[in-house]
Parts: structure tokens; sequence; C-alpha cells
């Protein structure tokens, strides 16, 4: 069942005393597609998401939905769905009375209330929790009858802001991947707000990096990984090492290798070549010039941290998990990329 | 091991450290409650009439049931709920319009600061206050007499269904403002948010939402509001000269009183009477309290 709209919001400002939240945003989102917006605190990816509720007007710009210009639209009458980061269940109202909230706005008979929100706890897996009241319940459950509450009356558009950020670890990935099946079976388009990288990479179709209320990329999760657009995005997303270089236009000369160089790279002089730590190597090597500062076991993988020496800075190596033991502090080592394109940005 | 050993000690020695520090707080409560409750309870089934000097007794009890002591409960009752419900309105006003205020703004900071004051400034410094300004020789009196305005000369001060009331309000709007604003500021903003996502106007929300929200809040400061009157009385005794219109002051009567004597056990009786009310609105409000903690807690 796709029951998605487009939206559409274009260049849209909004300023606080002066700071601006939003710097001209301009994003598009097809029906039915689930696009995360990710940037650190202050960035304006929340300004955005609330200029799409009608909780906050912005400075100019304009909103639409399904074709409909929404700028002037009062957020009661905009149909959107919106999970907030925390304690918004009505805590005078159980799990059902809480998803029948907006039912019963729209006059729904009691007889189709109870069905609908029965629908939707057992949706986000709740049936046995309808009677309870928010002190009663977890805080990803509490989550869940607020996914449950704002997808009951059925939204043009699903508003996600940070719904997952106050949970702990194993639950916020498991409220994720539900979050994700959700989306996917009820089709509502969804914009979805966090500033984990792993959960936008992981949850959405296309993935937007916000800095300073500015779009610097919007791209699909593997894309924006491999292809960063520009430095701050290569280093917002996935860990980066930053190794000094020569750019020769369409490669560069870096730890002792010719790289290729991704599409928007300073093409001339001495640069900052960008290398994810996945696409370095390294070897246990008695003539190596570079020398292993500490390794560490991660679970499924390992990281081994490596000074290239000729006072470069040092470099985060990927390895295999099983390959930790084999390197000790001090250990002479050959790093090596393995000749992934990489970003080259002007040494500033 | 040695953690587990430590830990162990530790445990064993924090309770007593603990309980030395609250030595004084039940001392003071023993000294200044217990023991007068005790004082009150046994005295109001002791008999001190002639022939039964000393025994137990239900003529005390039988007492409460004359015409002056059920009117001063009366009276006691309707005073203390009309100031409470009156306060608790327009507090819980006063309360809303000062959690719009810019959180550390000096609006707010004086508000409460001066509400805190006001909620403690009680007693005969209040009733002289009162008395001074609309009393029978007060300059508000004495202003209105000359312009012709008011020819009441001030006597409407002294009932204590007229003055009383009005005294009683200025320190139960105050207290209803410091105790029910903690609970206007934690109605959360994503509550609000939710309801107007969901498509619920303004008003809608404050019906279906903070109202209700609200409302145990409401009622648990209204029933304090309601003892905090009820047990008022030195305010009262300053104020009201003729007869003792209230339960506080028939109490008081029955100590002070140089016409009628042997009464103490009849005012213990009275006391006791006291006492069940405030403890019934007591139990009351820690039911509600708890709930309204529930659901307003951050």
């Amino acid at each position: 069942m796709t029951r998605g709209v487009a939206v559409q919001l274009t260049d849209l400002r909004r300023t606080y005393s002066g700071v601006n939240a939003l710097d001209g945003l301009t994003l598009h989102l097809e029906p039915g597609e689930l696009v995360a917006l990710l940037g650190p605190s202050g960035c304006g990816k929340t300004t955005a998401l609330r200029c799409l509720a009608g909780l906050e007007d912005p400075d100019s710009g304009r909103v639409e939905v399904g074709g409909k210009d929404l700028t002037k639209v009062s957020t009661n009458k905009r149909d959107m769905g919106m999970v907030f980061q925390a304690y918004s269940l009505f805590p005078h109202l159980t799990a059902r009375q809480n998803v029948e909230f907006g039912l019963q706005l729209r006059k729904q008979g009691s007889e189709q209330r109870r069905r609908r929100s029965a629908e939707m706890l057992e949706l986000v897996g709740l049936s046995a929790h309808v009677d309870k009241y928010a002190h009663q319940m977890s805080g990803g459950q509490q989550q869940r009858v607020a996914l449950a509450r704002a997808l009951a009356i059925e939204p043009q558009v699903l508003l996600l802001d940070e719904p997952l950020s106050a949970l702990d670890a194993k639950v916020r990935t498991q409220l994720r991947d539900e979050i994700r099946r959700i989306q996917l079976e009820v089709g509502t388009t969804t914009l979805f707000v966090t500033h984990d990288q792993e959960e936008a990479l992981a949850i959405a179709d296309r993935v937007g990096v916000m800095r300073s209320g500015k779009l610097l990329q919007l791209a699909a999760p593997q894309e924006l990984y491999s292809r960063p657009a520009d430095d701050f995005v290569a280093d917002f997303v996935g860990l980066t090492n930053r190794v000094v270089g020569t750019s020769r236009g369409t490669t560069a000369e870096a730890l002792g290798a010719s790289l290729p160089l991704l599409p928007g790279s300073a093409t001339e002089g001495t640069v900052t070549v960008l290398i994810r730590p996945e696409h370095l190597t390294v070897t246990q090597d008695a003539q190596g010039s570079a020398v292993v500062i500490s390794s560490s076991f991660l679970g499924a993988q390992g990281r081994v941290v490596v000074s290239p020496g000729e006072d470069l800075q040092q470099v985060l190596v990927q390895v295999p998990s099983a390959a930790v033991a084999d390197f000790a502090p001090g250990d002479r080592v050959t790093l090596r990329p393995v000749g992934a394109p990489a970003l080259a940005v002007a040494r500033g | 091991m040695a953690d587990t050993a430590r830990r162990g000690a530790l445990a064993g020695r924090r309770p007593s450290g603990a309980l030395l520090g609250v030595v004084p707080f039940f001392v003071y409560v023993t000294v200044f409650l217990i023991v007068p409750t005790l004082v009150v309870v046994v005295g109001a089934f002791i008999a001190t009439g002639p022939g039964g000097q000393g025994a137990l007794s239900l003529a005390n009890i039988r007492a409460l049931a004359q015409p002056a002591v059920t009117s001063a409960l009366w009276h006691s009752l309707i005073l203390s709920a009309v100031t409470a419900v009156a306060g608790a309105v327009i507090g819980a006003l006063l309360a809303y319009a000062v959690s719009t205020a810019k959180p550390d703004g000096v609006l707010r900071r004086f508000t409460t600061s001066l509400c805190g004051v006001l909620a403690q400034f009680g007693g005969v410094a209040l009733a002289f206050a009162f008395l001074a300004t609309f009393g029978a020789t007060g300059y508000l009196t004495n202003v209105l007499a000359s312009t012709g305005l008011d020819d009441t000369g001030g006597l409407w001060l002294y009932e204590w269904n007229k003055g009383l009331m009005l005294v009683y309000l200025y320190f139960q709007i105050p207290l209803m403002l410091i105790v029910f604003l903690p609970a206007v500021e934690g109605l959360r903003p994503q509550w609000r948010e939710a309801a107007e996502t969901l498509g619920g106007s303004t008003w809608l929300y404050w019906r279906k939402v903070a109202a209700p929200i609200l409302f145990p809040s409401f009622v648990g400061a209204l029933l304090l509001l309601f003892t905090n009157a009820f047990s008022a009385y030195a305010t009262a005794a300053a104020l009201v000269s003729q007869g003792s219109p209230l339960l506080p002051l028939a109490i008081g009567g029955t100590l002070n009183s140089e016409v009628i004597l042997g009464q103490e056990n009849v005012g213990k009786a009275m006391a006791l009477l006291m006492v069940v009310v405030v403890a019934a609105v007591m139990t009351l409000y820690a039911a509600i309290d708890r709930r309204a903690s529930r659901w307003l807690a951050r």
C-alpha cells in the first residue's frame, strides 16, 4: 500500500537572533521515500522538519506537499504524523487512547477507532500493552506507541524528530529496523532527522547532510559514503584519515601510492587526501617506515593506529578482528592504500 | 573480595550515621507533634466535670454536637472552602501567566519571590496591615468616608464571612502560585505539538490534554489551601473579637476563657475533630499528588 505524496521544500530561510538556522534549504522527497537529514547539533535539520510540520514559520521559502502549497497552513490542518524525541505521549491516556486521540479529532466512531488503534498497536508489536499508561512502559515501548499514534491518522507525511536518541543502543537498533519495516509497509513519505550517521545510513533511501542551515549533499547512503561531496561530509559520515598528498589532476600521490580522485577534488598542489580506514592495508615489515601505535579488538572487526612517520598524522586502519593480535605497539609495518577513489581538498 | 568487604562495612555503617543526622528531627516531631497529638486524643476522652474528674468519658465528644461547636465547624469549613476555591482559581491563572514569562526573566523571579514572602505573611502582622488600611480607623476607610463613598466604617473587615475571607485570600493566592507553578511548568511542549500535528486546536489541547493533566495537581493544591485556611488561628484571632465563629477560635476560647472554666478537654475534642478533618483532606491530597507527580515527572 503506497499512499505517499511528494514533498518539496524550496529555498527555506529561518533566522534566530541573527543566526541562520536555515539558509536557503531546498529539498525534494519522492512519494513513499524515506529521507534522513543528518548533521551536527544546530545545523538546522530539526528546524527544517518543524517548518514542514508547521511548528515553525520560515522567514521565506515554500513548503509544498502533494503539489499543494502549505506554507501558510496551520499545523493542525497539514495532515502530518510526528514522532518526537521523547516524552510526547499524553500521560493521562493509555496506549490505546493515545493512538485513538487523532482519530477522535477526526470524528471517527468508537468501533472504527478501536479497530484502527488495535491494528496500529499490533503493527508496532504492542498488542499486549494497549491499556498501559506511558509511565508503565519502557522508552522503546513509548516510542512505538508514538509511532502508532502518528500513523493511525494515515498522514500524508511522517515526521520523525530524532525518535531513537533517548533509547539505549540495543533498543535503538531494534526500533530503527522496525521503523523502516513499517514505513515500507505503509508507504508514507517520511522525513527522519538524526545526528547519528549509522542510523541515517541504515534507515534511509537518501541521506541529506546539513551544516549551518545548508544542505551539503543529498544522496543514497552508499554514494554519500563512497563519494562525499566535500571534506565535511567525508568527516561526518564514517571515519576518515586526513593524509598529506600531492594532487596531479585526476590522481593524487599519498602514502607512497597513486589514488584516483573523486569529482570535486582539488586538482593541483599539496592537498589533504581523505582516506577511509577500510581503504588502507597494514602488513608486518621489519624494514617498514610506519610504526604501530596501538591496536584494538572491536568484535566484528579490529583497528590499528599507525604512525606513517615523516611528521605525518597518525592514521587508522581497519583490519579483520583475527589480525588484531598480530600488531603490537612499536611494530614496524608497511602502510598502503588499496587504491579506492578518494577526495582531495586543498590544504588550508 | 576486598571491595565486597569494604562495601559491607560501609553498608553497615551508613544507616547509623544517617540515623544520627535525623535524630534532632525525630526529637522535634516527637515533642511538637506526636506528644501534643496524644495529649489531644487522650484528653478528648477524659472527663473534667464534677463527679467524673479523670475518668474515661465520651462527654467531650458529645459536646461537639452543641450548636456553638457545629456552627464554628460549619463556618470554618465554609471559610476554608471559599478561600481555597477562590485562591486556587486566581492563583492558577497567575501561575499560568507567570509560566509564560521568560524562565530567568525579572518578572518571573520577582513574582515567585514575592509570592514566597506573601504566602508566609500571615498572623497578627497581616491582620494589623488590614486593620490599618480597611479597619474602623484605617486610612482607606477614612478616605472613603470623607469622600462619601463608604459609610460602613470598615465594620465588614471584622466579620468572618467578609473581611476574614479577603485577608485569607491575601496568603492563599500566593501559596497557590508557589504550589501550582511547578505543575504548569511540567506541561511538556511536545504534548501541545503532538496534539496540533494530530489535528487539534489550541482550545482542544487545553480541554483534552493540559486540563486533565493539571487537574490532579489543581485539586491537590486546592486541598492544601483548604487545610491552610482551616488550621489558621492567629490572623482570625487578631481580627475577630466578638465570639468564636471559627473552630480554631472556639478551641482557643476553651483554653483562654475567664468566664467558662473546665472546658479544656472539650477544646481537645474540638482539636481532635480538626485533626480528623485535616487528616482526611491530607490523605486525599497524598493520593492525588502521587498521580500528578507520575504524570508530570521530568
